[in-house]
């Protein structure tokens, strides 16, 4: 079923594959988006290209202007005063839920890609919950940043090893755990856990594929599957995340 | 104290909240429509119902043994004027009902005392007068609150003549109420008499002073709340000092070395990280702490991580899913993982280290596989010069020495992986189950 999901959200459904990926970059700290805009204006090489589109410094202005511009792709910090990314995630999407829901509106919603300072999963797991497709480190370089946004935009996930591993932990089954209420959602498959091994010891999508004798294109499925139920299940060491960590 | 054996109007108050009004806000008695105390209408802003209603149920429960009436004292004393004044409008209509309804809850009680439990009205009456008077003084004493809040003023007593003199003509109600009661009772002998009047005394007092002991108490509290806030400060100040402030200086002094500031960097970040999120940092609520976790594996791979990305300027990233408690042979692992981690720092010619660890328990045969890997120059294991000893001597020699087994995966231009697997016989570590990174 994760396979109709992929099938469900053709990348630049509107627009030709070749035309540039539009970027609207959200950050409270006005340094950090002009250097981002800086790089990514120079060419960070790769197709299609990528351009910013507009930037904000604030949950209000992103909101607006996302609405205004309508861009491809969001870049959004997560923690930024009045929310944070995620307050942005929730504004914008409505009442729609994350995840799937996203298949119906593909054309007119954005794609999200959070910019943490690190990688630590209680930095971005909030953001991810509420529908982000992945994220990166603002140390990032701007080559990866290109294609973390064009993977994003054609409808695959950015995890990183250390969100890998904090998934895996969370699927993990503990003795004595509660049995999972959706099977479905709150378990995964022998080869989500294979692929997410991988990215945990830092293998490219590439790599994984090699290893694991399936194509890019098959590990690409599996970790959008394994984002999907990151978003949605209701597992206690996932939905926690949402609700206790408002402390930044 | 029996402060509120006594009648009281049960409910004066006026509308019900405006609908504008934040949903459920804190209790808080009313300071502009009120009727007695702003207590019903508190009540009834807090449920988010019409004040009516909450005025209707005090006289009801007045009726029941006088519980309406202590229930609106107990309120009156424990609950805080709300701070900042909302504008209210009272109607005539509405005011007139809240007193009648008072009044009626007052007649019922009295009338159901005096026909259930035989009291007599005399005994009642002048009771009645030292509620009535108790609760001129504390009225008194809301209104002395919302003059210190305004002015910053001190002591009850603060708002001039008619403040005293109403404090005054409290006092003596109570007086003339708990007087008279005792006069009631003249027919008693003369020991009993001068307890009572004793104990009378020390009641009028009580229930005088009320007030003051509760502000005491409050400004106590409060006084113990700013102290903690300002400690908290100087610590977080202290900390942002020694750590941030000094790592911000030494790298404009390295400003010329991206190595250098790089490192410096880094280190500070993950410091930085640690007293807000790890399992002791700041950020955590301290029944959230962890205080095992230094004696954990991600603890020490962590360390050993930092260690190796101060010396060596790289970064190194672990990752560990599941933990396990330290003893010989995961500490042996720990330290392979080191050595394998220093072997990438100086070989690979890459500033990026990939370290994964994850804890395996299945039944019986409980293991951790960690992985160190880099992308880059590689080399040919078999061919392995003579200045490669490193990972041969330490690394293999620690692992097979406590059970575990190395395997290398390495080709020229292609990378390094280490694969480092040490059996477990430990138990997983107790109540680990809570904590997240364990499993």
């Amino acid at each position: 079923m994760s396979d109709d999901e992929t099938a469900a959200r053709p990348p630049g459904t509107e627009a030709s594959p070749d035309a540039p990926i539009r970027v609207y970059l959200v950050d409270d700290h006005a340094l950090f988006r002009s250097g981002v805009r800086a790089e990514l204006d120079r060419g960070a090489g790769g197709e299609p290209e990528v351009v910013v589109a507009g930037e904000a410094g604030s949950v209000d202005e992103a909101v607006a202007g996302i609405g205004h511009l309508r861009p491809d792709v969001v870049l959004l910090d997560v923690h930024m005063p009045d929310g944070g990314g995620a307050e942005v995630l929730r504004r914008v999407r409505g009442a729609k839920g994350p995840g799937p829901a996203q298949a119906e509106g593909a054309s007119a919603q954005p794609v999200f890609l959070a910019l943490s300072v690190s990688d630590a999963a209680e930095d971005v797991i909030t953001v991810i919950r509420a529908g982000a497709r992945g994220y990166v480190t603002k140390t990032i370089s701007a080559q990866d940043l290109a294609d973390a946004v064009r993977r994003v935009r054609a409808g695959d996930a950015v995890f990183s090893p250390r969100l890998a591993g904090f998934v895996l932990d969370a699927f993990s089954d503990r003795p004595g755990a509660a049995p999972p209420i959706d099977p479905e959602l709150d378990q995964l498959t022998r080869r989500e856990r294979d692929v997410l091994r991988l990215l945990a010891r830092g293998y490219s999508y590439k790599e994984i594929g090699g290893e694991l004798f399936i194509s890019v294109k098959t590990v690409e499925t599996h970790v959008s599957s394994v984002l999907r139920k990151t978003q949605t299940s209701n597992r206690y060491e996932l939905s926690r995340w949402a609700t206790d960590r408002r402390l930044v | 104290m029996s402060v509120p054996q006594t009648q009281r109007p049960p409910q004066p108050e006026h509308p019900g909240p405006g609908p504008g009004q934040p949903a459920r806000p804190s209790l808080a008695r009313r300071r502009s429509g009120r009727i007695v105390a702003g207590v019903a209408g508190g009540v009834a802003d807090h449920l988010g119902v019409d004040v009516r209603w909450v005025r209707a149920g005090f006289v009801v429960l007045a009726v029941v043994a006088w519980a309406g009436v202590l229930a609106y004292a107990l309120l009156w004393i424990f609950v805080r004027q709300e701070i900042t004044p909302v504008e209210r409008a009272v109607g005539r209509a509405e005011r007139q009902q809240a007193v009648g309804l008072a009044a009626l809850g007052l007649g019922v009680g009295l009338a159901a005392a005096a026909a259930g439990s035989g009291l007599i009205s005399w005994i009642a009456v002048p009771l009645g007068v030292a509620a009535v008077g108790a609760a001129v003084v504390w009225r008194e004493a809301d209104e002395a609150q919302r003059r210190r809040w305004a002015h910053g003023a001190r002591g009850v007593t603060a708002g001039g003549r008619t403040a005293l003199a109403r404090t005054l003509i409290g006092a003596v109600l109570v007086a003339v109420g708990l007087g008279v009661f005792l006069l009631g009772n003249l027919n008693l002998d003369q020991v009993r008499f001068g307890l009572l009047a004793a104990v009378a005394t020390l009641l009028g007092v009580a229930v005088l002073t009320v007030p003051w002991w509760v502000r005491l108490v409050r400004d106590l509290g409060e006084e113990r709340r700013a102290r903690i806030v300002t400690a908290e400060r100087a610590e977080i100040a202290a900390h942002l000092h020694d750590s941030v402030l000094q790592t911000l200086a030494l790298i404009q002094r390295q400003a010329a070395s991206p190595r250098e500031v790089q490192r410096l960097a880094r280190g500070q970040e993950r410091e930085l990280r640690a007293w807000l999120y790890g399992p002791n940092g700041y950020g955590r609520a301290p029944a959230e702490r962890d205080p095992h976790a230094s004696g954990r594996l991600s603890a020490a791979l962590a360390e050993a991580a930092a260690e190796v990305e101060d010396t060596y300027a790289v970064t190194v990233n672990p990752v560990v899913v599941g933990d396990a408690t330290m003893d010989p042979d995961v500490r042996a692992l720990v330290l392979a993982a080191r050595e394998a981690m220093v072997n990438a720092a100086k070989h690979a010619g890459v500033d990026e280290v990939s370290v994964y660890a994850e804890v395996e328990r299945d039944e019986g045969t409980d293991e951790v596989n960690l992985f160190v890997r880099d992308r880059g120059a590689g080399f040919d294991p078999d061919a392995v010069a003579g200045d490669r000893h490193g990972l041969a001597d330490s690394v293999h020699t620690r692992m097979r020495r406590h059970g575990g087994t190395v395997r290398l995966r390495s080709a020229p231009g292609e990378g390094t992986e280490v694969r480092l697997t040490m059996p477990l016989d430990v138990p997983a570590p107790a109540g680990a189950d809570a904590q997240e990174g364990t499993r």
